[in-house]
């Protein structure tokens, strides 16, 4: 009983991720796979998503700071980042990539600066968000871990 | 050996595991589909592997292509899908697509966070059976299976086509069998598989992106344009798609001539390494030269006795030949042409040859040798062996060539040596020789599965033309290559549809290159001889002619269309010489030796890495008798007649006093996609 009013919590952080678009329909995906082999699965993924992505962004700041820039690199190493962005239904931060690599196909390096500082605020914020989501998860108990949906 | 009955069961298991899907009772089909994935990023690969076990799939993952890549060669039945990603550090997903439609040719998916209109376009174009987009939801995967089975019902349809042989009956009739080696072979797997995609057939329909490419006939046009094509950039340089800008045919798709291809690099393994055996066998059996070739035969005689007599087989007199034999005189000026072309890209003298220069000299010799591709059957394993000593480079080829898994290959090879009978000759004679000792031993060898294997690998690797009813015969002819390795009962006969059958008329159906030959070649039965140059050593003419009809029809066939006729007929009557009679005379054995030298050397100018065929073609041979796909080889009723009759010593040792060093060509049968799965040689 107790947990209730954590899930419930936990319901409406999840929903508002949604609402506010940080979260896409890809997410629910991942939640759908979660199950009782894997009861923490979302939260496994996205670890694992943070934790290679941040090597990405490393290898993307480097590549920002070598002048002039390598509009094919930056665009290559963008599309992996959005990639493993799109498969965890990041929704914002996917739209950041996409812009930066409209940016690099015409050449704008300024702009690729730019779209790529707004990308890595999203990343972040979207990651403090999804640890405190986790965390509500974990204490509002297990089994319904990131399952709380409204049907 | 006459242990052919561990071949029988490797075919079964092989067909079993082949098929591990369909063995499940077709209900619970898609349950436990084998997937392999590829993504390098971790995340992706981790959501993908979830979703596939939530669809009851068994997944492998894997983050770098080359790792997949090996996984699929060690265990090349191990899977029956494999998803990819496009973008990946160590190889580009459509490399890695091609590769493994060559090699294992498995369907493959391609995915991407890439939705450009010419990236899916890519995909199409390099045979992605489908492209989805990231992030895939696992609805999408969910029918992913249907590739599985439409690729298989395809390949079914190609054996059918070629060997008109209806599934229910596969029995081996050992005479009939031109089309019956593949048929049979694959019957029993067919007939599984055949209920099975009955049943989903209608579901076959929904996968628009599965784009089904209507069979393309390689004609004699057609296949001089692509051998122009491919000598114009060198053997080395020849990738499908530069040599299908070259031929600029519209309607020819880069897969069509990736096959093809393939084929044709078996072929000219063969070629290569066969010729040496050729030019032993070609010897004794030129004079036979009866026409019980058939159609092949009357020209054929004339022409081998010619070859045999100059000991050398000029351009001109391959064309005839193979006009001869494929009764079209008009295509004697053409052919003599390609033969020309062939020779020289493939013949020993060229440097291309990888064969190394030793080679080439053989190849002198080989007029022979283009008999010795018919008698592919016993000789192979330890043609191959023997090959392997003398005539690395020939080896190498036939490495080449098998591992190609071009099975068309396999039967240019044939054409090919006909054409260079010189060159070939040398080198079998001298492989024969060097190997007279070996042969024995190596009997066991897959030398002749290697034949089968390459035709096999034909057939498997180039679904779309070259099923045809070539590949029936073919897969009976690996049967009696497999022979001498005793396990080869399991002999291509699956993946060659030339196999055994008393070959001629496998050959024929070969598949669309073969459409001109095996029509000959068919009536001709002169193909068949080559495996009776095996059987019958006594009767050595029929035999000879076998080959030597085999070799022109090859030539004839090569010229036209399809490396594949070329391997057809090899194997045919590589085949038939295993099933004929199973007395694999010394002859025969040298004859299907030599053939497959032809083969490899043939290959070899292909391949380039002589050296390395070498070294190959003794494991290939190996390892291809063992891969002639079981499924095919269903019928390991002639595969066995050899070891049980010669066994593979006998073989070899018939084999080696004919040729003389022919080196096994056997290695040709290596293939490299097709898995010649597991026969166990």
């Amino acid at each position: 009983m107790e947990r209730n009013p954590m899930r419930r919590q936990l319901a409406i952080m999840r929903q508002s991720l949604f609402d506010q678009g940080y979260l896409d329909e890809q997410f629910i995906q991942l939640e759908e796979l979660q199950d009782d082999a894997n009861p923490n699965f979302v939260e496994e993924v996205v670890t694992l998503y943070y934790r290679d992505s941040a090597r990405i962004i490393l290898n993307l700041e480097q590549a920002l700071e070598r002048k002039p820039f390598d509009f094919n690199k930056l665009d290559g190493l963008m599309h992996q980042f959005k990639g493993s962005s799109s498969s965890i239904g990041a929704k914002k931060v996917k739209a950041e990539c996409t812009l930066f690599r409209e940016y690099c196909k015409s050449g704008n390096g300024e702009g690729c600066t730019r779209a790529f500082q707004q990308l890595k605020r999203e990343y972040a914020t979207l990651k403090r968000k999804l640890e405190a989501y986790f965390q509500l998860a974990r204490q509002a108990g297990p089994a319904e871990t990131a399952c709380c949906r409204k049907e | 050996m006459n242990s052919s009955s561990g071949k029988g069961s490797m075919s079964a298991a092989s067909s079993s595991a082949a098929w591990k899907a369909g063995d499940v009772v077709p209900d619970q089909f898609p349950a436990g589909l084998r997937v392999l994935v590829v993504d390098d990023d971790p995340t992706c690969l981790m959501i993908l592997e979830k979703m596939l076990r939530t669809c009851l799939y068994e997944v492998t993952k894997c983050n770098r292509a080359e790792t997949a890549l090996s996984l699929l060669r060690e265990n090349k039945n191990g899977f029956d899908i494999v998803i990819s990603d496009v973008h990946m550090p160590d190889m580009d997903g459509f490399k890695l697509l091609e590769h493994i439609g060559l090699e294992m040719d498995l369907p493959v998916i391609m995915m991407s966070a890439d939705d450009g209109k010419h990236v899916v376009m890519k995909g199409v174009t390099h045979g992605a059976c489908d492209y989805l987009i990231k992030p895939v939801r696992i609805e999408a995967l969910k029918n992913i299976w249907q590739h599985v089975v439409r690729k298989r019902k395809n390949e079914w349809k190609d054996f059918e086509q070629s060997g008109s042989v209806e599934e229910g009956d596969r029995q081996p009739k050992q005479s009939e069998e031109a089309d019956y080696s593949s048929s049979a072979n694959e019957g029993n797997w067919k007939s599984s598989k055949k209920r099975k995609d009955d049943d989903d057939e209608a579901e076959e329909r929904d996968d628009t992106s599965t784009l089904k490419k209507p069979r393309v006939v390689w004609s004699v046009e057609l296949h001089q344009q692509f051998v122009a094509a491919v000598n114009q950039l060198g053997i080395d340089k020849a990738v499908p798609k530069k040599i299908l800008e070259l031929m600029n045919v519209p309607g020819l798709t880069r897969e069509n001539v990736a096959s093809h291809l393939q084929k044709y690099r078996l072929y000219l393994r063969r070629l290569s390494g066969v010729s040496q055996h050729q030019s032993n066998l070609n010897n004794s059996f030129m004079s036979p030269q009866e026409a019980t070739f058939g159609p092949l035969s009357p020209l054929n005689g004339l022409d081998l006795q010619t070859l045999a007599a100059t000991g050398q087989l000029p351009a001109q007199s391959l064309a005839t030949f193979q006009a001869a034999g494929l009764g079209r005189s008009t295509a004697k000026s053409g052919i003599a042409m390609p033969l020309v072309d062939q020779r020289n890209i493939f013949s020993f003298e060229n440097p291309k040859l990888r064969f190394g220069e030793g080679q080439q000299q053989h190849m002198n010799n080989n007029k022979q040798l283009n008999l010795l591709h018919g008698i592919p059957t016993t000789m192979e394993p330890k043609q191959l062996a023997s090959l392997h000593h003398s005539a690395q480079s020939i080896g190498n080829i036939n490495m080449q060539v098998t591992s190609h898994g071009v099975q068309g290959s396999q039967n240019n090879s044939l054409l090919i040596q006909m054409a260079q009978p010189q060159p070939r000759g040398q080198i079998l004679n001298d492989s024969t020789g060097s190997h007279a000792p070996r042969l024995p031993s190596t009997l066991g060898q897959p030398i002749l599965s290697n034949g089968i294997a390459a035709n096999v690998s034909t057939r498997n690797g180039i679904p779309e033309n070259i099923r045809g009813p070539g590949y029936n015969p073919v897969s009976q002819t690996s049967s009696l290559l497999n022979f001498p390795m005793n396990h080869t009962s399991e002999l291509p006969g699956n993946s060659f549809p030339l196999g055994t059958t008393p070959g001629i008329s496998s050959l024929t159906s070969k598949g669309a290159f073969q459409e001109d030959i095996n029509s000959d070649v068919k009536g001709s039965g002169g193909f068949m001889p080559s495996y009776d140059i095996f059987n019958d050593l006594n009767q050595h003419k029929p035999q000879n002619w076998e080959l030597q009809n085999v070799g022109m029809t090859f030539d004839a066939s090569q010229h036209s269309n399809s490396l594949q006729g070329n391997l057809d007929l090899a194997q045919s009557i590589l085949v038939q010489q295993g099933f004929s009679s199973g007395q694999m005379n010394g002859q025969n054995r040298s004859a299907a030796v030599v053939s497959k030298a032809m083969f490899s050397a043939g290959d070899c100018t292909e391949q380039g890495n002589a050296q390395n065929v070498n070294h190959h073609l003794n494991n290939l041979l190996v390892d291809n008798t063992i891969r002639i796909k079981s499924e095919r080889v269903a019928d390991a009723g002639p595969a066995n007649l050899f070891p049980d009759h010669f066994g593979q010593e006998d073989l070899m040792s018939a084999l080696l006093k004919q040729q003389d060093g022919i080196a096994p060509a056997e290695n040709e049968f290596d293939f490299d996609g097709y898995s010649m799965d597991n026969i166990p040689v």
